[in-house]
């Protein structure tokens, strides 16, 4: 299948170029996300009436999870409110670059924090306080206002936007998954970026800045770190850069070889179906051991949730894909084939969030008139009354993601297999168990 | 065998695993009533088992807040104030599993105090693991023949 490049349209070539649509954009999300924030510290602390709750737990994730980051990548990235405080105050403007270059420290970042271990971390760290984080309003405000002032933070001391390439605990698995999408940011003419003086995608101009997120776009080729900015759009002299439509997980042909990454893989697929059963399934203890935080039974829940990503689900994967006789480097092999478990993963995702999203749809309304649990109207639908969506059809849908990121990931497999010359046949194996055990636990 | 036909194979075979009708095992209907105590944020027992034509008769007690019991999928449900037993009576004609959740906002973990009630067998998910065995006999076929 060809790629066709969006950006031919002049309509949506002028859209990305001017700086305008994007910042209203950006007003209505920074605007609605420390409304989130307010809310959750000023209304009323029952969840499922809290704006702060329903919006970023339910709404958000939702369009996050099921059309986001499956089919526009890091889409979310493009609009997010998170690094823009931060990112505004480096470049003391908020549209065009001024004339004259604020002093902040302006540091790279230490090589040994260039990649994406702390993000790894920082999701795990969330994970682990979940069932508190999703349910709790307070809670949710200070993570939300803990992540605005970190970027702020991190944008005084480093160049760039270092919270997002590196401690955002969102942007790890939506780089991840991005790879997964039917969308591109690419250079159109490699011959174009060898002779290009300056490189003013990555170092800046008076038009606009280098890239933010620290990528030279003459070399991507994958879009796990490319924010879809469109900074290089505006930058480009030589109209080099295309947005395109491609075929589905088309960066996957191309496995990966860093070992932060294959860990995101495998982190991401346990708390899915870690997720799924505690939170999902009809056992109470494990509710309990996962709420209350700081008990004993918690601390067994997070020692067997982190065995679990960390031990049970590598172990078990490195046991398949161990071979004597291969002069391929072992890492390089886990690593290479953990790609496979991407699509698998980003299913998961979807078929947990399903479930959950369209149970507790219905308070996207009621919260909608009564943001904060207060006894308002606003749109008179607050006194909608909860009903699950969609029931009927919910299985049936879960069993459909599930396998269809089955087939997906086995094919990945068979790609990543061949680049290293072993069998994709262990690696499909481990998918359909752990397919049969998410089934298990959602249907 | 050409790549389309392999396909429609799968597809065909998809679609007789997922719909195909099963006998229906008959068992005589009965009553039964279960007691169901609810706390935050879980049901005791949490998981039940009951045939299909059952009528079922649930005696909700609650021993703290408000809660309720909303059944997935049978959009039927009762809410029990601390203390006193509410009952819920209804028969069990669909079959397979779901959930059953508690409808009254009973603090934070609410959305997620969740039960499970299998009618029958859960067949879909025999069915879906079916599919998903098929799925990898199908991609490994595919792969071989392009090998
Ligand atoms: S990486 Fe995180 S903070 Fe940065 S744009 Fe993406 S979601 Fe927002
Ligand atoms: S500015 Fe344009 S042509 Fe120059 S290196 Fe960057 S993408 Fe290539
Ligand atoms: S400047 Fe270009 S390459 Fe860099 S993040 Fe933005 S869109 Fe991606
Ligand atoms: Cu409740």
């Amino acid at each position: 299948m060809a790629k066709i490049e969006l950006n031919r349209n002049p309509f949506i070539e002028n859209a990305l170029k001017s700086r305008y649509p994007q910042l209203a954009v950006f007003i209505v999300m920074l605007v609605g996300y420390i409304f989130a924030i307010l809310a959750g510290l000023i209304g009323t602390p029952v969840g499922s009436h809290n704006f702060s709750i329903v919006f970023v737990w339910i709404a958000w994730w939702a369009v996050l999870i099921l059309v986001a980051v499956p089919f526009f990548g890091r889409g979310w990235c493009a609009v997010c409110p998170i690094p823009l405080p931060g990112e505004w105050l480096q470049r003391g403007a908020m549209l065009a670059p001024p004339n004259k270059r604020p002093k902040w420290l302006n540091l790279r970042v230490p090589k040994m924090f260039r990649n994406i271990w702390l993000q790894n971390i920082s999701f795990l760290l969330l994970a682990l306080f979940s069932s508190v984080l999703l349910t709790t309003p307070n809670i949710t405000s200070i993570v939300l206002a803990a992540m605005l002032f970190a970027a702020i933070g991190l944008s005084t001391i480093f160049e760039r936007r270092a919270f997002c390439r590196y401690l955002c605990p969102v942007g790890g698995f939506i780089g991840l998954y991005s790879q997964t999408a039917p969308i591109e940011l690419r250079i159109r003419d490699k011959q174009a970026c060898v002779k290009c003086e300056g490189k003013p995608c990555y170092n800046g101009s008076e038009v606009g800045y280098g890239c933010p997120w620290d990528v030279f776009p003459g070399g991507l080729t994958k879009n796990t770190y490319c924010g879809l900015c469109m900074e290089c759009i505006r930058t480009c002299p030589h109209d080099n850069i295309a947005v395109n439509l491609r075929p589905f997980s088309a960066d996957l042909a191309k496995p990966t070889t860093r070992m932060d990454e294959a860990f995101k893989s495998f982190i991401m697929l346990g708390s899915a179906m870690i997720y799924a059963g505690v939170l999902l399934g009809p056992w109470g203890m494990l509710k309990d051991a996962a709420y209350n935080v700081g008990s004993n039974s918690w601390f067994v829940y997070a020692g067997v949730f982190l065995a679990i990503i960390f031990g049970v689900l590598p172990g078990l994967f490195s046991l398949g894909i161990y071979q004597r006789q291969n002069n391929i480097a072992f890492k390089q092999r886990f690593a290479s084939l953990s790609t496979a478990l991407i699509p698998l993963g980003m299913m998961f995702w979807v078929a947990f969030s399903l479930s959950f999203v369209l149970t507790n749809a219905s308070y996207i309304l009621t919260a909608l008139s009564d943001p904060l649990g207060l006894g308002w109207n606003l749109f008179s639908t607050a006194n909608t009354a909860w009903q699950p969506m969609l029931t009927s059809i919910l299985a049936p849908a879960q069993t459909l993601a599930l396998v269809g990121g089955l087939i997906w990931s086995a094919r990945t497999a068979q790609k990543a297999a061949n680049e290293s010359w072993t069998s994709s046949m262990p690696v499909i194996v481990y998918c359909f168990l752990l397919t049969s055990v998410m089934l298990w636990l959602l249907l | 065998m050409s790549p389309r036909f392999l396909l429609l194979l799968f597809v065909m075979a998809g679609l007789v695993v997922a719909f195909a009708p099963l006998p229906v095992q008959s068992v005589t209907p009965q009553e039964r009533t279960i007691d169901i105590d609810a706390r935050q944020y879980t049901y005791s027992p949490s998981e039940l088992q009951v045939n299909k034509g059952d009528t079922v008769t649930i005696k909700l007690i609650s021993t703290d807040v408000v809660h309720g019991l909303y059944v997935d999928g049978y959009d039927v449900s009762i809410e029990a104030n601390p203390g006193q037993t509410a009952t819920l009576t209804f028969t069990a004609d669909k079959a397979g599993s779901f959930r059953f959740r508690c409808n009254v906002t009973c603090g934070a973990m609410h959305p997620f105090m969740i039960g499970k009630l299998t009618v029958g067998t859960n067949n879909w998910l025999y069915r879906s693991i079916g599919l998903a065995t098929l799925a990898i006999f199908g991609t490994v076929i595919s792969i071989k023949q392009k090998a």
